[in-house]
């Protein structure tokens, strides 16, 4: 069995947002970056997956050598080896493109990515990348279980769940459920050590993308917040009702 | 230059959202020129094509027949964008649509912008304002193709009628064999839930109703506003509710008129998940809790004790 993971390096969940040089970039000043949550979901399931099948794991990043910290975590983690694609990632588009352009000729039997990321919320990489390679995708998965070369996994629908299958390879957009908070792997002294010495090779980036972030912006400041006694609840109601117009 | 949208349907049905990307549309063909096609696939009735008249659509084409997955959702609006030489094409924010439109953009080559909260500023160049950083913030972005993609978060254009004679025609194009590889084994539907991606009324608990024998109570207030339930994540994460009514930065991201928060503390991953609600009302023992900040209404005071008496107050206001 042989796996690529994609993990991308992003804000921890705590981080607040700015913005700098005129609205135009993240301010990365003291921000934490970590191993994207819905890909960790990803990496961890890649994890058990080899444990009970063989193989080797592999993990692909757009990213410059910044992101290098998130991918040494997820070879503490257990990944056997890692490769950066060079380049600043811009948007969807180029992201896919750089992990097809790598993943085309080197026989993986199952390519794991996050369902989004959580800074740019594209949630587009995934059904890029396996129309790209032309192979079948499932994301949001929710449920991943691989016996021969059949995957059975669960996606979520409007209004519930759909088991489907298919044949290998194919993309797996990874989310909570595919392994369950309680079995994220978190990395051990040894594959801390381990990690520092496991390959991470460096390939330039070449595509390009067709989506600019120009400027951003946060949301409007609330107004103050009105507070109503805990003993006069209709006061509540009788507010929502006529002033906010939402019951 | 005609703005495609595609218009989801469930067993014959349209939802809220399916009439969000229509009237999206139309506001898009108004900003843009050009006039408004849907694009139906499925068994769906001619009362039902027609009805997205009302939203702005002036052509419906219909692909009669068996429900498809989103690759084949992907395969026939590529169809149907090539036969009506479409420049734009809107889908609404569900995970079919998630899921065909990615894979649109590329067999189109065309640039594709998702969660996507407004009409564009500006159509030359074409710039549209996103969700980024999981709603802690939004950013305009460009999109330089020939044809472009947009996917909207559910609930943030909102319903706009836009009344005009839907024509209904039949579209040639079907899935590939390809496609229908990724083989459908079973539903496991939820039944008779509100959808919370799509609710207008949401009430929402967390640690602050104690355990999880007390959640009667939040479904007896949902259940008297017509709200869905929510919760949060360490609620979600010990067990005491299921992961999908998870709220949040790494869950379920809502958009109501109105978001009801228990015993929620208001981490700033939670508010991230809720910061499109227009109206939030924050009920919480601590004053200090700074989900107060972002919140319209607060009540300090246990949950316990405030929510049956809200419910009460709220049955007698529906009379």
């Amino acid at each position: 069995m042989k796996i690529l993971v994609c993990i991308s390096s992003v804000p921890d969940t705590t981080t607040k947002i700015t913005f700098a040089d005129g609205n135009t970039k993240f301010n990365t000043a003291g921000v934490q970056f970590v191993i994207n949550p819905y890909d960790e979901f990803g990496l961890s399931r890649a994890m058990q997956l080899k444990e009970t099948l063989g193989g080797n794991v592999t993990t692909i990043t757009v990213g410059r050598a910044d992101t290098e910290p998130v991918i040494r975590k997820a070879l503490a983690i257990g990944a056997d080896d890692a490769v950066r694609i060079d380049a600043d990632p811009m948007d969807s588009l180029q992201v896919a493109t750089e992990i097809a352009n790598y993943a085309k000729d080197k026989g993986f039997d199952l390519i794991i990515t996050g369902r989004e990321s959580i800074d740019y919320n594209g949630g587009a990489v995934p059904g890029m990348l396996a129309e790209l390679l032309g192979i079948n995708s499932v994301s949001p998965c929710v449920k991943l279980d691989i016996d021969g070369t059949t995957a059975t996994m669960q996606t979520l629908i409007d209004g519930g769940k759909e088991v489907v299958k298919s044949s290998l390879p194919l993309v797996a957009a990874a989310q909570k459920g595919m392994v369950e908070e309680s079995e994220l792997r978190i990395p051990n002294m040894r594959g801390i050590m381990a990690a520092r010495t496991k390959p991470l090779a460096v390939v330039p980036g070449a595509a390009a993308g067709n989506a600019k972030f120009k400027t951003f912006d946060l949301p409007a400041p609330k107004a103050a917040c009105k507070m109503v006694s805990a003993d006069n609840v209709e006061e509540l109601v009788h507010l929502l009702h006529t002033e906010a117009k939402v019951i | 230059m005609s703005v495609l949208v595609f218009a989801e349907n469930w067993d014959g049905n349209f939802k809220k959202s399916t009439f969000e990307s229509v009237a999206y549309a139309a506001g898009l063909a108004q900003a843009a020129g050009g006039s408004v096609t849907a694009v139906v696939i499925g068994n769906v009735s001619a009362d039902n094509l027609s009805s997205l008249g009302t939203y702005g659509a002036t052509k419906v084409v219909h692909y009669d027949g068996a429900d498809v997955n989103h690759q084949g959702v992907a395969s026939i609006v590529a169809q149907a964008v090539q036969a009506a030489g479409a420049k734009y094409v809107v889908f609404n924010g569900t995970w079919k649509s998630k899921g065909a439109a990615p894979r649109l953009a590329i067999k189109l080559n065309a640039a594709i912008a998702t969660e996507v909260v407004e009409l564009p500023s500006s159509t030359a160049p074409f710039t549209v304002k996103k969700k980024t950083f999981s709603g802690k913030a939004f950013a305009h972005v460009e999109l330089s193709s020939d044809v472009k993609i947009i996917v909207l978060s559910t609930n943030s254009y909102g319903v706009k009628e836009n009344a005009v004679t839907a024509a209904v025609e039949k579209g040639s194009g079907s899935a590939t064999e390809k496609d229908n590889s990724l083989q459908h084994v079973e539903y496991q539907k939820t039944s008779g839930k509100i959808n919370l991606t799509e609710a207008e009324l949401v009430v929402s608990a967390g640690r602050g109703m104690k355990g999880p024998e007390n959640w009667g109570m939040v479904e007896q207030l949902a259940e008297a506003l017509g709200a869905a339930t929510a919760c949060s994540k360490p609620v979600a994460d010990i067990g005491w509710r299921p992961h999908h009514e998870h709220v949040g930065q790494t869950g379920i991201a809502v958009a109501p008129n109105l978001y009801i928060a228990i015993g929620i503390s208001g981490a700033i991953q939670h508010l991230a998940g809720i910061s499109s609600s227009k109206k939030i009302v924050v009920i919480n023992t601590d004053p200090e809790a700074p989900f107060f900040k972002a919140a319209d209404y607060g009540i300090v005071g246990d949950a316990l004790q405030v929510v049956p008496k809200l419910t009460e107050a709220i049955k007698k206001l529906k009379g």
